[in-house]
């Protein structure tokens, strides 16, 4: 079986394990975490992933910057992104959109948002 | 007359009569005939009477075949009556894998806060915690942790999300919906969540921190995410596990954080004895 990697980057500890609760369900998936968009991009470099999430509100380096230099990076140009924005930020959404990410989910997050946003770009059946 | 014409006529007279006689015997024929075809007529009417239209020649096959398409047809309607059943069974099974899945989702939520929240001994990262639980999991706005000030019996601000903690008032036991809720140690929850109107005296939700009955503070909540109208099923069950496990960390963590700064007194006094 096929193994897709995923990568979480999302400064809240609670919403890392949430969206890694969740993404387990799927069978051959290895989830990395990182702490925000600095960590993420050190990760991105070292490996190569399938789908990543992002929250777009975090130190040191934001979602929107990083979805920018996700798409700005020949390795990760076709790589599919999902934003974690709340519903009232329909600005910061529309502009990760924008900037190139695929999808998106809200707070509070629900599991089977989070399950049927990864079996959609990652085509599993 | 000559006796030439009278042969002539004799000769025709017999002639006649030979015509005469096949004549006779041509109708005596088709008489007979006709006799034979309507006995023949009878006879079928008589066979067409005892034996009903199908039941002439091959009626035991008919039959056979009439039998089969008889138990054919009992058979369809069994099956179809299965069908239903099963089909009326798979729905079951789809509402209950439904019912599973949201059960499995809220436990898992329930876990993660569990787990969180005694993650770490640190009063600050606790306080944190349970932001993240009350914004994520909860799906609130505007919120605040008040914590009880034993020595004055005053609910003080810890943490507060989507308002300043100078806009608080201050709360006594006793007082008001919160103080009330902080001395019972009930929780409180407004009827109407899509139409509450923010007061900072009256909060939409005030849930007591307890250890046992002994409530250390009260979470409040003000305003829900746009896209939250109303508390589902496991939002009363966090607030449960919140009242709970919330407060045990946050009363863990200020006896780590108090020890270790006895901890900390007490080694200088030592190094300042010792050295």
């Amino acid at each position: 079986m096929s193994e897709y990697k995923i990568l979480i980057v999302e400064d809240s500890p609670t919403m890392r394990q949430l969206i890694s609760f969740a993404l387990k369900r799927l069978r051959g998936i290895k989830i990395v975490e990182a702490n925000d968009g600095v960590d993420g991009l050190k990760k991105l470099s070292g490996d190569k992933f399938d789908l990543i999430f992002t929250d777009i509100n975090m130190p040191i380096m934001d979602g929107l910057k990083l979805v920018s230099l996700v798409r700005n990076d020949p390795g990760y140009r076709e790589t599919p992104i999902v934003v974690i924005t709340t519903e009232g930020a329909q600005e910061d959404r529309e502009r990760a959109l924008a900037l190139g990410a695929n999808d998106y989910i809200t707070k509070p997050i629900q599991a089977n948002r989070i399950l049927e946003v990864a079996k959609a770009l990652l085509k599993i059946a | 007359m000559s006796v030439d014409d009278e042969k002539g006529l004799h000769s025709r007279g017999d002639e006649f009569l030979q015509i005469f006689k096949k004549g006779a015997e041509f109708t005596q024929e088709l008489m007979r005939e006709n006799e034979r075809l309507r006995f023949r007529l009878i006879e079928l009417e008589g066979v067409l009477t005892n034996h009903p239209e199908g039941e002439g020649d091959g009626s035991s096959e008919s039959m056979h075949l009439r039998a089969r398409i008889a138990d054919l047809e009992k058979e369809k309607e069994e099956i179809i009556t299965r069908i239903k059943q099963v089909e009326a069974e798979n729905q079951d099974f789809a509402n209950r894998y439904l019912e599973v899945e949201y059960e499995n989702n809220n436990l898992a939520n329930l876990y993660i806060a569990s787990y969180q929240l005694h993650s770490t001994l640190d009063f600050q990262e606790v306080l944190q915690i349970i932001t993240e639980i009350i914004i994520n999991l909860v799906g609130a706005e505007e919120f605040a942790v008040l914590l009880l000030d034993e020595k004055n019996n005053e609910l003080q601000p810890a943490a507060t999300e989507g308002i300043s903690q100078a806009d608080l008032p201050k709360i006594r036991l006793g007082q008001g919906i919160i103080g009330e809720m902080a001395k019972t140690g009930e929780n409180y929850f407004i009827e109407d969540p899509a139409g509450y109107q923010r007061d900072l005296g009256h909060p939409m939700v005030c849930i007591p921190l307890k250890i046992k009955e002994h409530v250390i503070g009260v979470i409040v909540i003000y305003k829900l995410l746009v896209q939250k109208s109303e508390f589902a099923e496991v939002d009363y069950e966090l607030f449960t596990l919140l009242a709970g496990h919330a407060a045990t960390a946050i009363f863990s963590s200020k006896l780590y954080s108090e020890s270790e700064r006895k901890l900390s007194t007490i080694q200088g006094f030592i190094d300042l004895l010792t050295k």
